[in-house]
């Protein structure tokens, strides 16, 4: 049985074949409309997760099956003292697949040594949240059309933010690909990503603090909240922040067809007036997010879709 | 120079960095054991200028030599058997951990239910390092 907790999980060759599976949903919907009838996931959240959860719902029920669960922690049996092994095993007799969201760290993990049923990881605490990672890359392919071959600009919070570290770590297995990381000194991406991951994989990449300066580079930017209690000064938070926020002007740096990334929520890190410019692909993002697990879901239940190809 | 009597029956674990052999006593539970241990330390050697030595008497169920390894790799284990060494091992360093070190991140699962195993593997040979299973906080970062 094939678990999802780690956006590494998956081979290069078998995250083509679940975004080729994705991408036949997306231009044949109605194909898959029915293709999970009689199946049920459930979603153990045990913070709240507007989006995520919300996208693996949608997800379900649009291939036709239901979806039960919780969406707090204090409405399980958690506030109980239940285990997170013994809630999977009880979740495993009542649906054929889960997501799992919990704030600490390897909760999945420790869940998928306990299910009989497929475990996906949909966020636990500050290490892992592989569908993110799965939903940025199918974006990324699904409007440039390649996963390779391209500079990739990261741009934010890149110490604390775990997005941006899967994301590197999933994008460095693909040819031709540079990053700039763009970041004030304080929230420069942590010493071990750099080293096992960028060096050890002899990535090029640059290092800066100007967001002006690396925008006519890229070919996607992918953008990241600055948040306030990172920083030990106020004044230094209010200058870091000003520096990133993405705005018409800034834009008007970026090649024509650079793509800007976010994976939400946003506060004001990027101007509402960025959202119109066809480049801003974040809302379009959310939609790719729930094809991608659709084909997840698809995959991980090894239903055998005629035409799609599952892992 | 201090006599230490031979083993008849035993093992003697050899090349102890200096210093460490009471670590080893305690990982190993020699305290919980009835039979006679010797620990000799700062033991002179060629190779190591300073070694300490453990002798344990008796023939021991199960060393865990993954504990060992994770020590000092370099510990040499030898069995004796009527007065002679019938088999040295020799150690690595140990793919996986289990109960040896404790993950301290107060993010990880195991910080909240009790009863897992705390499980570090070896993520990186050349730099000796360990990571928790579940969070794969690097063992030293936050210990």
């Amino acid at each position: 049985m094939r678990h999802l907790l780690s956006p590494l999980d998956f081979t290069v060759e078998e995250l083509e074949r679940l975004m080729n599976l994705a991408r036949d949903i997306e231009t044949n919907r109605e194909k898959y409309a029915h293709t999970c009838e009689g199946k049920k996931l459930a979603t153990l959240f045990y913070e709240p997760s507007t989006r995520t959860r919300l996208s693996f719902e949608s997800a379900m029920l649009s291939l036709g099956g239901s979806v039960l669960g919780f969406s707090s922690a204090a409405s399980s049996s958690a506030s109980k003292g239940e285990s997170v092994s013994d809630t999977l095993r009880m979740i495993s007799c009542y649906a054929d697949i889960c997501a799992i969201r919990h704030p600490k760290e390897g909760a999945a993990y420790v869940g998928a040594q306990a299910a009989s049923i497929p475990v996906i990881n949909a966020g636990d605490g500050g290490h892992q949240h592989p569908t993110q990672t799965l939903t940025d890359l199918m974006t990324i392919r699904s409007l440039k059309g390649r996963l390779s071959n391209m500079t990739v600009g990261l741009c934010g919070d890149l110490k604390f933010g775990r997005t941006v570290h899967s994301l590197i770590g999933a994008l460095v297995r693909y040819p031709g690909i540079r990053f700039v990381l763009i970041s004030p000194r304080e929230l420069r991406i942590p010493d071990y990503t750099r080293e096992n991951v960028l060096e050890a994989a002899h990535i090029p990449y640059e290092e800066v603090t100007s967001l002006d300066e690396a925008m006519p580079k890229l070919d996607i930017l992918y953008m990241t909240r600055v948040q306030r209690e990172r920083f030990f000064s106020e004044d230094e938070y209010l200058r870091m922040k000003d520096c990133y926020i993405l705005d018409k002007n800034k834009m008007s740096l970026a090649k024509e067809d650079m793509l800007v990334l976010h994976p939400l929520p946003r506060v004001n890190e990027i101007s509402v007036e960025v959202d119109d410019d066809p480049r801003a692909v974040y809302f379009r993002q959310v939609q790719y997010g729930v094809y991608i697990r659709m084909a997840l879901i698809l995959t991980l239940l090894n239903m055998d879709i005629e035409g799609g190809k599952s892992c | 120079m201090l006599n230490i009597s031979g083993l008849k029956e035993g093992i003697v674990l050899d090349h102890i960095k200096a210093g460490k052999s009471m670590e080893i006593y305690r990982h190993l539970g020699l305290d919980k054991i009835d039979s006679q241990v010797a620990i000799i330390k700062n033991a002179r050697s060629n190779k190591m200028g300073r070694k300490d030595i453990i002798k344990i008497e008796g023939s021991l169920e199960e060393i865990d030599l993954d504990v060992l390894g994770f020590i000092d790799h370099n510990i040499t284990v030898n069995i004796i058997r009527d007065n002679k060494i019938v088999e040295k091992k020799t150690l690595s360093l140990p793919r996986k951990i289990t109960n040896v070190l404790y993950c301290k991140n107060p993010r990880c699962i195991t910080s909240i239910e009790q009863e897992l195993p705390h499980v570090f593997f070896l993520s990186d040979e050349a730099g000796q390092t360990y990571r928790c299973l579940y969070c794969e906080e690097r063992y030293g970062q936050s210990h």
